[in-house]
């Protein structure tokens, strides 16, 4: 890629250094030779597409500023502290009291619950379109388990807590019943989880469907590039199907397999709406998947109609801008896995 | 892969070739057993679909088979509001960020050299804002529209929380597409004497078109059922709203929350709505396979 990149670099030109060339083109040499050119349009072509380069970039720096902006007099202003505070938020007034524990909490859980239920499912997807799957096949299930990723989240939310929130209630209820000395498993403190499957549980369970997609896509694109060279080897060996996945494929792929299930963790610690209407209410941190919670993104949607003072939506946004860090941080290892392969 | 020959009847010639043996039991289950674990994984994956799919039917079409429920606004038992508000709001980004995203993919593609810093900086950018969860992206136009500018809350101030969402996917489907085009083609039209602008704009933006539209279509589609922005940056309303720049606008995401919490008398509006969104997204997802196969540059 680098390399079309620096092709494309210099101006179409003719080269004025030949010696005893007789051509002399009109207009501005100077420019031709210089590799710029003087025309109107290129100018115009090239200030848009720059200026919609930094245009980009300055919004997002400006937008950076502005939040933190907001974020730090309420900070100041808040007695408890950020990181540990697990009380009511008390964001009026003068004395604020605010602090995250609980919502990074809920947020984390539900995003592990959701990984740890797509990621197999992924990798056997994955692993299907690329080794077992008919040709004819392949077309129509990719397309179909993008489909998937199509769904708006509200209404994955919608199906949570109204379709599979329910359907899950005797689950939950053998759950508690049978493997209730398990800490996951505890009766949760809201009865009402019980009887609408509104648990963390089944958050993690529409998390996951939602996730899906994006890891299967990035690990496919992956497993797809096993260099046909290891593939063959490994058949030449006399390995089945399975085993060429095992001693080709996967040590080829995992890193791909990994980075993509950072994608999805990304995206799953950002879902708002899902959670909105499946987890909303704020439960204990005691590692009970029956219980709710409130994640970063609820929180904020939940309170967002009242945002009316300065200090009010500022507790709000440094909320906002720890769960920003976080989707960074995981974005970013993500990021740093695929291009360390490349 | 293991070749094995079975010839009975010739006694003594080998019965098989020297040095192949037959798939040791142990190999064979194992490899029968990681297809059918694979297949497993598959048909897992499509039972949420399906069950998604056939509850949303079932629940939703009642309500959106009445023709009121296109034609009248909420008011009056229809949905017509949230729909022009949700095509409205969508439209506006698609407006905004298709162009500004073209432009950013066709400075990084064909006038960066990838090591500038400008260059490197977008690309940066591009990737952040590609990672912003929905909410927060919200609470940025809401940090700077609401308490820095003090205006009010209207159906444009979604519109630009969703161009946040939706330059990313813009930039990085134009870049793939504009990648692929051929070096061939941009060179012969220099040899032509074409100026840059002009190969850009007659030749290289044509041949990605198909999947430059796309992308985009794909976009508009992820973003029309964004619901954080509208939570945060817009008022809900039950009248009709044909101005997305003053005064509340309701949209199909907003309308799902707010039927929602008026419990199960509106359930049903809830479903209508949702099955509404559903097929809106459905037709852009899918003229967009079209678009696709139909505009791809002829290969012959």
């Amino acid at each position: 890629m680098t390399s079309l990149n620096e092709q494309q670099g210099g101006q179409p030109q003719g080269d004025p250094t030949l010696p005893g060339t007789p051509f002399e083109p009109e207009g501005d040499v100077e420019g031709l030779r210089a590799g710029k050119s003087s025309r109107l349009g290129d100018q115009i072509f090239r200030g848009l597409s720059v200026g919609a380069g930094v245009l980009v970039s300055v919004i997002i720096a400006l937008i950076a500023v502005f939040l933190l902006a907001q974020a730090i007099p309420s900070l100041a202003k808040n007695t408890a502290n950020f990181f540990t505070y697990q009380g009511e938020w008390i964001t009026t007034g003068t004395e604020l009291k605010f602090g995250i524990p609980q919502l990074f909490y809920a947020t984390v859980v539900v995003s592990v619950i959701a990984l740890i239920l797509a990621m197999p499912i992924s990798l056997g997807i994955s692993i299907f379109l690329t080794e077992y799957a008919p040709k004819r096949l392949v077309g129509p299930i990719t397309y179909t388990v993008d489909l998937l990723a199509a769904v708006p989240s509200i209404v994955y939310g919608l199906w949570g807590i109204l379709v599979l929130g329910p359907a899950l209630v005797p689950v939950n209820e053998w759950l508690v019943g049978n493997l209730g000395f398990l800490p996951f498993f505890q009766q949760p403190t809201q009865v009402a989880n019980m009887s609408t499957g509104g648990t963390l549980l089944t958050g993690g369970i529409v998390l996951a469907v939602m996730i899906l997609p994006i890891i299967t896509a990035v690990t496919r694109e992956v497993f797809i590039q096993t260099p046909k060279g290891h593939r063959e080897a490994a058949l030449a060996l006399g390995a089945t199907k399975w085993e060429v996945v095992r001693v080709a494929v996967l040590p080829f792929g995992f890193s791909g397999y990994i980075s993509g299930s950072m994608l999805g963790l990304g995206r799953a610690l950002g879902e708002t709406m899902a959670l909105l209407l499946i987890i909303s209410t704020a439960g204990p941190m005691d590692f009970n998947l029956m219980e709710s919670g409130e994640t970063f993104a609820t929180k904020i949607a939940n309170n967002a109609a009242e945002f009316d003072s300065p200090a009010k939506t500022g507790a709000y946004i440094s909320a906002g801008l720890t769960l920003f860090v976080l989707t960074f941080v995981v974005n970013a290892a993500a990021r740093a896995v695929v291009t360390r392969k490349k | 892969m293991t070749v094995t020959v079975e010839n009975p009847g010739t006694d003594p010639v080998k019965t098989r070739p020297a040095g192949f043996v037959p798939l040791s039991g142990r190999r064979k289950f194992g490899n029968r057993a990681a297809g059918a674990l694979v297949t497993a994984a598959l048909l897992i994956a499509l039972v949420p679909l399906f069950w998604l799919v056939i509850t949303l039917v079932a629940r939703g079409i009642g309500t959106i088979l009445d023709p009121d429920w296109w034609m009248s606004s909420e008011r009056y038992g229809g949905a017509a509001n949230a729909i022009v508000g949700t095509l409205m709001q969508t439209a506006l980004a698609a407006v905004i960020s298709v162009p500004l995203g073209i432009f950013v993919a066709i400075y990084l593609v064909e006038y960066s050299n990838r090591k500038s810093l400008l260059a490197r900086i977008t690309t940066f950018m591009v990737d952040i804002l590609s990672g912003v969860p929905s909410i927060v992206a919200a609470l940025f136009v809401y940090a700077v529209w609401r308490t820095t500018l003090g205006l009010p809350r209207s159906g444009f101030v979604v519109a630009i929380a969703l161009v946040l969402l939706m330059v990313p996917l813009v930039v990085r489907a134009t870049e793939e597409m504009l990648k692929i085009v051929p070096q061939d083609l941009r060179e012969a039209s220099y040899a032509l004497g074409i100026p840059k602008w002009k190969t850009i704009a007659r030749v290289v933006l044509p041949t990605a078109m198909s999947g430059i539209i796309t992308g985009v279509m794909l976009a508009i589609a992820r973003v029309m059922g964004e619901s954080a922005p509208v939570l945060i940056l817009v008022g809900a309303t039950r009248a009709m709203n044909w101005n997305p720049f003053e005064g509340n606008q309701q949209s199909l995401p907003l309308m799902m929350v707010q039927q929602y919490n008026n419990g199960p008398s509106a359930f049903d509006q809830v479903w209508g709505a949702a099955l509404t969104l559903v097929i809106l997204v459905a037709i852009i997802y899918f003229g967009a396979k079209f678009v696709s196969k139909a505009f791809a540059p002829k290969t012959s």
